[in-house]
């Protein structure tokens, strides 16, 4: 039986007690995760940083019901993440777009509408054409992913995760291969979206600024096992904008962000 | 509110200014050369072969020259349709059987991994006997007429898009397919949505091939009792030392199976416009 998914507002987006996973490759066991406990409030943006193979990806595959944790328990909106994958309270954004090459703008943003089960749209929320908007991309949605630039496709991308109004959005460096200036962007961008939606946002990146720019706290991993190492909360005046970087205050922060980075 | 909007398209043509002008020259000035050296190329090797023929007193019947073959071609051009018409229904019937079979059976094959690791290489193994082996064995269990020679063509394609059609199912990044995880979506789905588009550029590099393997299929299956098509000219050409509608027939073939494979990469960029490498 699935469990019920929890109504708004009343329970923590994400609950992690004791998960590990694992992974049997060739004759070794990798241990990608151990350990982990972790509670992320609803309506809040975790960023997660840590060294390549710390589990990272991994994590947001087990809250997405990709991987089964080996251990523990992973809560997600008070129910199972199978549940809320279900529920489509799940929206995730890949590190490459992961756009399907021969459909539109649009029509990529209409796929979740196409699969798992026809669903309406749930009453208020906003339509593909309005998250295209959203986005900075009205006037693209003809437009092929090819035809697209690296952060317009990672833009689509974010449309579609959006799509149906999930209450949580999980992102794997979603930005990571793009050039400085569009990362930029999108940043503050997406903090728009985030205090436009109320989205819970869990996101992966290997960048301090980023992590720190738009975390409100930041979850650092440690490798082999991947283990919590801290988290460590980040505080700056709102609304953030990108010149506060410039502060001593965010830099005092990220200079101490890579020291517990260094220490994993 | 967007605070950020991406730059608009652009709708409108833009000024043609100097430098946009000149570009555009170079490009038909490429496009030009693209056209017209390999025209020139040809018409080059032809005047050897007319050369060659004159100088050495070449016999008529060990080679004709490029006239008596056009001419050959304008005397009996009525004659040779009669003869391309069996060929051709024989290469497309067996190019349209073969592949929908192997079509079916790499879906099946990515849906079922037993079935897969039972049979495809039998499969491997019936490909790599070679055509001219294969065709007596067909004909003798086939019986004479068009069955058989449809059946070699059909054999023939059948294994190459096999291969490429199964490769192109399973072509699919892992991403996407974790992505149809999130949504929730059903094996149907995840094959009519993702793996059949993301197999299409795959297929058609097969069925590229397969134009032309069906036509030498439907070909050689004709050179053994038959008594019409281009494979039997063929055979009775080169037995009357004929050597003019030899190479007659010979180009017939050939240029039915260039229009094939033209016609194949025709539809392939009308369908597959999200590759680029196809689409340029
Ligand atoms: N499907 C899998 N099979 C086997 N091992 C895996 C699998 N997925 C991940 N791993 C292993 O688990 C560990 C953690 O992988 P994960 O992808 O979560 O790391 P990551 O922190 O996202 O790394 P990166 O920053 O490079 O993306 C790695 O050692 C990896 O080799
Ligand atoms: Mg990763």
């Amino acid at each position: 039986m699935l469990g019920p998914v929890a109504p708004a507002g009343d329970c923590p987006a994400l609950e992690c007690e004791d998960v590990g996973v694992r992974f049997r490759a060739e004759r070794r066991t990798v241990t990608a995760l151990e350990r982990i406990t972790l509670r992320v409030p609803a309506g809040s943006l975790l960023t997660v940083l840590g060294p390549s193979g710390c589990g990272k990806s991994t994590l947001l595959r087990v809250i997405a019901d990709i991987v089964p944790p080996h251990t523990g328990s992973m809560r997600v909106l008070g129910g199972t993440p199978e549940a809320a994958r279900r529920a489509r309270q799940i929206g995730f954004v890949f590190q490459d777009a992961a756009l399907l090459p021969w459909r539109s703008a649009l029509d990529n943003v209409r796929l979740p509408l196409e699969v798992g089960g026809r669903r309406p749209l749930p009453p208020g929320s906003k339509g593909p054409e309005e998250l295209l908007a959203l986005v900075g991309l009205a006037g693209w949605e003809r437009a092929l992913p090819h035809e697209l630039s690296g952060g317009m496709r990672q833009r689509v991308a974010i449309a579609r995760a959006l799509l149906g109004g999930p209450r949580i959005l999980l992102m794997d460096e979603p930005f990571g291969a793009l050039d400085e200036i569009t990362r930029d962007r999108l940043n503050e961008e997406l903090l728009r979206i985030w205090q436009e939606t109320g989205t819970t946002i869990v996101f992966v990146t290997h960048s301090i600024y980023e992590a720190a720019f738009l975390g409100r706290e930041v979850l650092v991993l440690a490798a082999r096992p991947g283990r919590v190492r801290a988290l460590v909360p980040i505080d700056l005046p709102e609304p953030r904008r990108l010149p506060v970087r410039e502060t001593a205050e965010f830099m005092r922060q990220a200079a101490h962000l890579r020291a517990v980075l260094e220490t994993c | 509110m967007p605070t950020m909007q991406a730059a608009a398209p652009v709708t409108a043509e833009p000024q043609a200014d100097p430098a946009d002008r000149a570009e555009r020259a170079a490009l038909i000035r490429e496009r030009a050369r693209r056209i017209l050296l390999p025209i020139a190329g040809g018409l080059s090797l032809l005047f050897v072969w007319w050369a060659l023929v004159a100088l050495l007193h070449v016999k008529p019947f060990i080679a004709p020259s490029p006239e008596v073959v056009a001419h050959t071609l304008y005397d009996r051009f009525g004659m040779l349709m009669a003869n391309l018409l069996p060929t051709a229904i024989e290469a497309v019937g067996g190019f349209i059987i073969g592949n929908f079979g192997a079509v079916l059976l790499a879906t099946l094959f990515v849906h079922r991994r037993t079935v897969e690791l039972a049979f495809f290489p039998v499969a491997v193994l019936i490909n790599s006997i070679p055509v001219v082996a294969k065709a007596p064995i067909l004909l003798l269990l086939l019986g004479n007429g068009l069955a058989p020679k449809v059946a070699i063509a059909a054999i023939i394609c059948f294994f190459p898009t096999l291969v490429n059609m199964v490769r192109g199912l399973q072509a699919v990044s892992p991403q996407a397919m974790e992505l149809m995880h999130v949504l929730s979506a059903s094996k149907r789905e995840v094959f009519f949505k993702l793996r059949l588009q993301s197999s299409l550029p795959f297929l058609f590099s097969a069925l590229k091939i397969a134009a032309s393997t069906a036509t030498v299929g439907a070909i050689v299956g004709e050179w053994i009792g038959s008594q019409v098509g281009i494979g039997a000219l063929i055979v009775q050409a080169t037995y009357n030392f004929d050597s003019a509608l030899l190479y007659a027939t010979v180009l017939c073939g050939s240029a039915f199976s260039v229009l094939f494979f033209l016609v194949i990469r025709l539809i392939e960029r009308l369908v597959v416009r999200w590759d680029a490498g196809v689409a340029a």
